[in-house]
């Protein structure tokens, strides 16, 4: 049976050695100067570091450019796709056609992967933007299992999908942290604190922890829970999704790995010996648990829920 | 790359200059009546939602045979009609989208706002003869995105609220296409189209017309500390907040349309009536004056003034002019109650017997002091003296909705013009 791609976010060249033989098939990485929301910061000379230690472990490299440029940064694109087809890294990761547009002048066989994050939630979507030369799309998070498979059925690219780690939900190009402190008269804490990590909102009303940061491309704050679906792949794998996402932003290196294994092991099992995946998916699950962070707790996301409007 | 040649923009005609690329006025409207005064008060196009695939799931919305209407009301006017069907369609949203677009074709309104890729092609294939506009739940921001829709065929992009007036001038410079940027009212705090709090928060989808404005809520900004929480934040400080001040660019109306920009668009398909009219007319009348005599053009004090008086919020420029600070976010502060009500609309009016025949839209009574405004007409005050129901009965105030009264009123007023009351 077809396994999907087991694809994962490394903070850095030497994670991306511990993530290769904990089973990744693939990893996303970039700069926050192209790219959203990274689990680490690759340079240009990281990049070129990374491809070759995926080499060394026959894994691919993807590189995230799907920020929302303004004019600034249009014709700097050129250069940087140049700079990474040279490198020979597998796949471009975009949600801005002006990105589209920039590939077919300079690099026209670089692969692309369509990523909004929030906009691919329909199969014609995914598959006009593969007639635009996509060769695979990265479905929203905010659609469901069954809305998965559908597209699935329909697509005419490859289908990557987020099985674990937290998602985003909003980005602002404005400072909204350093907004927040100037308004406090804390003019000492932006520079302080204003591009930190630990930071959250508290949400009374729900009693959830949102994460939240800025970065170069504006203020972002993610998901309360983490997703994790470990016990729930058989669907997306008989339906045969190309890729599995794991996020691993805002989390630690030995967490990703840990959850790399088991999702290799998940992967492998629910491929080759159902009934051995159904006597331990629970069992992954628990030991997933065990290493989560206590302000962090799991959820299954979307693919279990409707929304209405 | 080909540079594209612009329209002038203004000319000299006998020793003065004067704009001769005038922008349109795009007003929103959440039903007919609405749609009918925006018109009459001065807008050239109107941007209305039908019963599906738009995004205010709890606006009024029209039906196809309203639409048509709506259309019939707008060419006397040579106005025109663009409909908002710019949904992020999920699977289930396929069904009855080629059926919908052929009755908005119909209907013969003149174009569509879109953003998903599915509705686009589906609109090029069933109902040809619709523009198709990108809505700004694309996010659009630089002139290689604009590049790439213009090649896509689309007449016309809305950009995305993120976009200053330097990079507008470059997105034209560099591309010849129908440029659509909002003027007044709420904003997204996020990219439009790139925010999903309301999902998470309520399980609404804020793609589809679910929205529930988590934005608006108050939230404890924390921070993690070797698995410590630490308030960021004292008693007296307001919570974390991220509500936007509402947007107001009549300041920049002249750069505005120094620019070229071809569509000048006022946000608030759910706002009311009186709301509709007092922001189209004094748009009208800041892009008609600009427009005749750019050269000795002033903001007036009036257009100002009048402009708060419908304001649901502080407002600042936003985007246009920079990326706002915290001075255009509020703290602690949830919504500015309006300083004025619209109190009626008028019906009719005698000249004879200078009196107005008016509907009734909030109450009123003989000895409030009213305004009257309209495209027509100055505004002007006046006290009410006696007010009279249709049969001529004298009443002792006008408490109830959409009654017809009758009183008089000093200076000629015209249908459709409107009585506010101070509060």
């Amino acid at each position: 049976m077809k396994k999907p791609e087991l694809l994962v976010t490394p903070i850095d060249v030497a994670h991306i050695r511990d993530l290769a033989e904990a089973g990744a098939d693939a990893v996303m990485i970039g700069e926050q100067r192209y790219g959203l929301r990274l689990a680490g910061e690759f340079k240009r000379e990281d990049i070129v570091e990374a491809v070759k230690v995926a080499r060394e472990h026959n894994i691919k490299v993807y590189v995230a450019m799907n920020a929302i440029f303004h004019n600034d940064k249009v014709d700097e694109l050129g250069d940087y796709v140049k700079f990474l087809a040279d490198t020979g890294v597998d796949a471009i990761v975009f949600g801005d056609p002006a990105v589209l547009m920039t590939v077919r002048e300079v690099a026209p066989h670089m692969k692309l992967h369509w990523n909004t994050e929030t906009t691919a939630t329909n199969w014609y979507a995914c598959n006009y933007w593969g007639r635009k030369g996509a060769k695979r799309a990265v479905l929203a998070r905010e659609i469901n299992m069954d809305a998965i498979i559908e597209i699935k059925e329909h697509a005419e690219v490859e289908i990557e999908v987020q099985v674990h780690g937290m998602t985003c939900m909003f980005q602002s190009k404005r400072s909204l942290i350093g907004n927040y402190f100037e308004y406090q008269g804390k003019v000492m804490e932006i520079e302080k604190r204003k591009y930190d990590k630990g930071m959250f909102l508290y949400d009374k009303e729900r009693d959830n922890k949102y994460p939240i940061f800025e970065d170069e491309n504006g203020t972002h704050i993610m998901s309360p829970n983490d997703i994790c679906i470990i016990d729930e792949l058989e669907d997306m794998i008989d339906a045969e999704i190309d890729s599995f996402k794991i996020d691993g932003i805002l989390h630690e290196r030995e967490y990703i790995t840990e959850v790399t294994k088991k999702y290799r092991l998940a992967i492998d099992l629910c491929a080759e010996n159902r009934e051995e995946y159904r006597k331990v998916k629970d069992q992954l699950l628990a030991e997933i648990e065990a290493i989560q962070p206590v302000h962090r707790p799991l959820d299954t996301g979307f693919f279990f829920k409707e929304t209405v409007y | 790359m080909m540079i594209a040649k612009n329209d002038k923009i203004s000319e000299i005609i006998n020793g003065k200059r004067v704009i001769v690329k005038k922008p349109e006025l795009l007003a929103p409207a959440g039903n007919l009546e609405k749609l009918k005064v925006a018109i009459l008060y001065g807008a050239d196009a109107v941007f209305i939602g039908g019963q599906e695939y738009g995004l205010r799931s709890n606006a009024d919305n029209f039906t196809l045979e309203e639409i048509a209407e709506g259309v019939r009301f707008a060419n006397k006017y040579g106005a025109k009609i663009y409909v908002t069907t710019n949904i992020y369609a999920h699977n289930e949203n396929i069904p009855g989208l080629d059926k919908y677009l052929k009755g908005l074709e119909e209907a013969g309104v003149t174009g569509i706002i879109v953003a998903d890729p599915l509705i686009i092609e589906t609109a090029r294939r069933v109902a040809p003869k619709l523009e198709v506009h990108l809505s700004t739940q694309q996010s659009l921001t630089n002139w290689k995105a604009v590049q790439f829709w213009k090649e896509e065929g689309l007449e016309r992009v809305v950009l995305a609220r993120e976009t200053s007036a330097e990079e507008i001038r470059e997105i034209k410079e560099k591309v010849d296409i129908e440029i659509e940027a909002f003027i007044h009212g709420a904003m997204c705090i996020a990219y439009s189209g790139r925010c999903v709090l309301s999902n998470h928060m309520t399980a609404r989808d804020s793609n589809r017309g679910g929205c529930c404005q988590s934005c608006r809520w108050d939230y404890d900004l924390y921070k993690l500390d070797s698995g410590k929480e630490i308030a960021l934040f004292d008693e007296n400080d307001a919570p974390f907040a991220m509500s936007p001040k509402d947007l107001n660019l009549i300041q920049s109306i002249p750069k505005m349309i120094e620019l070229g920009i071809d569509s000048l668009k006022i946000e608030g398909r759910m706002k009311s009536i009186h709301y509709v009219a007092t922001v189209v007319s004094v748009y009208r009348k800041v892009i008609d004056a600009y427009c005749a005599d750019p050269d000795n053009f002033v903001i007036k004090k009036e257009w100002l003034e009048e402009l708060d008086k419908c304001a649901n919020r502080d407002t600042a420029p936003a985007f246009f002019e920079g990326v706002p600070g915290y001075k255009e976010q509020m703290f602690g502060v949830h919504s500015k109650k309006t300083t004025y009500d619209f109190a009626g609309l008028v019906l009719d009016y005698d000249k004879e017997t200078k009196m107005v025949t008016l509907q009734q839209r909030n109450f009123f009574k003989p000895g409030d002091e009213v305004e009257f405004f309209g495209p027509q007409i100055d505004n002007f005050t006046q006290v009410i003296e006696k007010i009279w129901d249709e049969d001529g009965n004298e009443l002792d105030a006008a408490r109830h909705p959409l009654q017809i009264v009758k009183f008089k009123v000093d200076k000629e007023v015209f249908p459709y013009n409107m009585m506010r009351k101070g509060h």
